[in-house]
């Protein structure tokens, strides 16, 4: 597939509204989810060593 | 049994960590792959021009809510007749990822949709049957945040996620009955013309893609609800988290 | 386990919820009112032009009978929950998916069939007549126990949840998809002249799947609900 330039490939035929909408809907989509299951999993942590070290102070190493 | 070492919430948490980055980086790679192909190898489409490549994105999406739902069903049952903890939380972790995928199904649909056929929305029976699975989703995950109790909680969400997935494939069926009685509203999601070699490849290599990062981000998750539910009293992790404790201090 | 003894607990069963069902006849009323108003809405909504009523009545009695279900789901298994019956229900030596059958087809009779016996008088006032009353007549005949049964399902899951007015229509409302499009689909079809029978056969299977399998899966929800 040839396009002839940038510009012809950001406008997909005329098409580019909703091809790229739905492409940057997608990656939008899981970028979103793999920050969101990052910030998930900070707060976990964050709780679990609150809860941990909340139980057993006296411990240091 | 190799497997049934890994069923304890201790033995699949470092394992899931092992596994995701092996899974992440075969997703990014399919996906550089089949989107080079998909705009750069598959050529123009002869009746619908470029706005076919949506379905780059559509078909892969809509194939995977359907795979993660019944693979969550397919979780909740095992659940269900093991009692196992785990096959409960793996249930609970598919659930978000498939219903953004349905979400998507039917968002990157009505952009395909519009410039092909018109219309924003067609109520073909695979669309509408899409629209049902998202209630559906919505039901699993709204009825497992509902109840307090985690045993009812996991259980309740797992006989839903049974009967919903029962429940599907008459709705596919249904609403095509009902499209051939209701004539002339009946326009169908399927492309008309045969498909280029190429253009099926990329979608199927970003089918693949798309399963791949679904299964890195539903085992970061369970890992996740893993810590969140106390399930890990793992003596390393507790010294490993003290550890990093004093650290900081 | 005798046959007569199956019996005589569903048979107990439905004895008993008629008998309380009569002395609190005002549910029975409140589905009948629900049923009327919300169909009452829709010309109001769309205007009074007989062709358009006509062409929208298959869809607007069936949806109206629907949510009426629907509403009603609050009161099957709910007041007997916060007597405490429902927890000896589940202890008694009979297969409690009988129970629920029972309980449930109760459930309809004062519920439900109000509504299928009220149709005629709706049908009539969007413009229906002859066979198509007796279709919708049938078709609700079949569908509302069907839902009712399903619905049950939904109600068992979200018992004593917070919300669970909403949230149990959520569930149950995709579950009632082809039920509603065999039900409206057997009036239009019987308005076009094709004939209602090949809808009113699909519900009829719907029917009897129901009465098989949703009993089963009401009484593990029960079950999990009432741990």
């Amino acid at each position: 597939m040839q396009w002839g330039s940038a510009s012809e490939f950001f406008a997909m035929g005329g098409y580019g509204l909703y091809v790229w909408t739905s492409f940057l809907a997608t990656a939008l989509c899981m970028a979103w989810e793999v920050l969101a299951l990052w910030r998930r999993r900070a707060a976990a942590r964050a709780e679990q060593r609150a809860a941990l070290l909340g139980g057993t102070d006296e411990t240091a190493v | 049994m190799i497997w049934s070492k890994y069923s304890a919430p201790q033995a699949f948490y470092p394992l899931a960590g092992r596994l995701i980055p092996w899974f992440a980086a075969v997703a990014v790679i399919l996906m550089g792959v089949g989107l080079y192909i998909g705009f750069f190898v598959a050529p123009t489409d002869f009746q619908q021009g470029e706005s076919y490549r949506i379905i780059f994105v559509h078909v892969p999406a809509a194939w995977m809510s359907m795979f993660l739902y019944v693979v969550m069903a397919i979780w909740a049952g095992v659940g269900m007749g093991l009692n196992a903890r785990l096959s409960f939380m793996m249930a609970q972790a598919i659930a978000p990822t498939g219903a953004m995928f349905t979400f998507l199904a039917l968002l990157t649909g009505a952009m395909w949709g519009k410039p092909t056929w018109g219309a924003w929305w067609v109520w073909d029976a695979r669309l509408t049957s899409e629209l049902i699975l998202l209630f559906q989703y919505a039901g699993v995950m709204l009825l497992r945040t509902s109840i307090d109790d985690l045993r009812r909680a996991d259980r309740s969400s797992a006989v839903f996620a049974l009967v919903g997935v029962v429940n599907v494939p008459i709705i596919y069926y249904s609403v095509q009955w009902w499209n051939t009685l209701h004539q002339g509203a009946s326009v169908s999601m399927a492309t008309g013309s045969k498909m280029a070699a190429t253009m099926l490849m990329a979608m199927l290599i970003m089918t693949i893609a798309f399963w791949m990062y679904s299964i890195a981000v539903i085992l970061a998750r369970v890992r996740c609800i893993m810590i969140e539910r106390e399930s890990l009293p793992v003596w390393e992790e507790k010294q490993a988290v003290i550890h990093e404790a004093v650290e900081a201090r | 386990m005798s046959h007569s003894s199956m019996w005589d607990s569903i048979s107990g069963i439905i004895r008993r919820d008629l008998l309380l069902a009569m002395r609190r006849w005002s549910d029975a009323a409140m589905s009948v009112f629900f049923l009327v108003i919300v169909v009452s809405l829709f010309p109001l909504g769309v205007g009074p032009e007989p062709a358009v009523l006509r062409t929208i009545a298959p869809g607007v009695l069936w949806v109206a009978a629907l949510l009426t279900c629907l509403l009603s789901l609050s009161r099957v298994f709910t007041p007997d929950y916060l007597d405490g019956v429902l927890e000896q229900m589940v202890l008694v030596p009979q297969p409690l998916s009988l129970l629920v059958l029972g309980k449930v087809l109760a459930h309809w009779v004062i519920s439900g069939l109000p509504v299928v016996l009220l149709s005629p008088l709706l049908g009539l006032q969007f413009g229906l007549d002859g066979e198509v009353l007796g279709v919708l007549v049938l078709s609700l005949l079949l569908g509302t126990p069907t839902l009712s049964m399903i619905g049950a399902i939904g109600a068992a899951l979200v018992l004593g949840v917070r919300g669970s007015g909403l949230l149990v229509a959520l569930l149950v409302l995709p579950l009632y998809v082809p039920v509603l499009i065999f039900g409206a689909g057997a009036v239009t079809s019987s308005m076009a002249g094709i004939g209602g029978e090949a809808n009113l056969s699909l519900l009829g299977a719907c029917l009897v799947l129901s009465l098989f399998l949703a009993p089963w899966a009401t009484a593990a929800a029960l079950r999990i609900a009432l741990e």
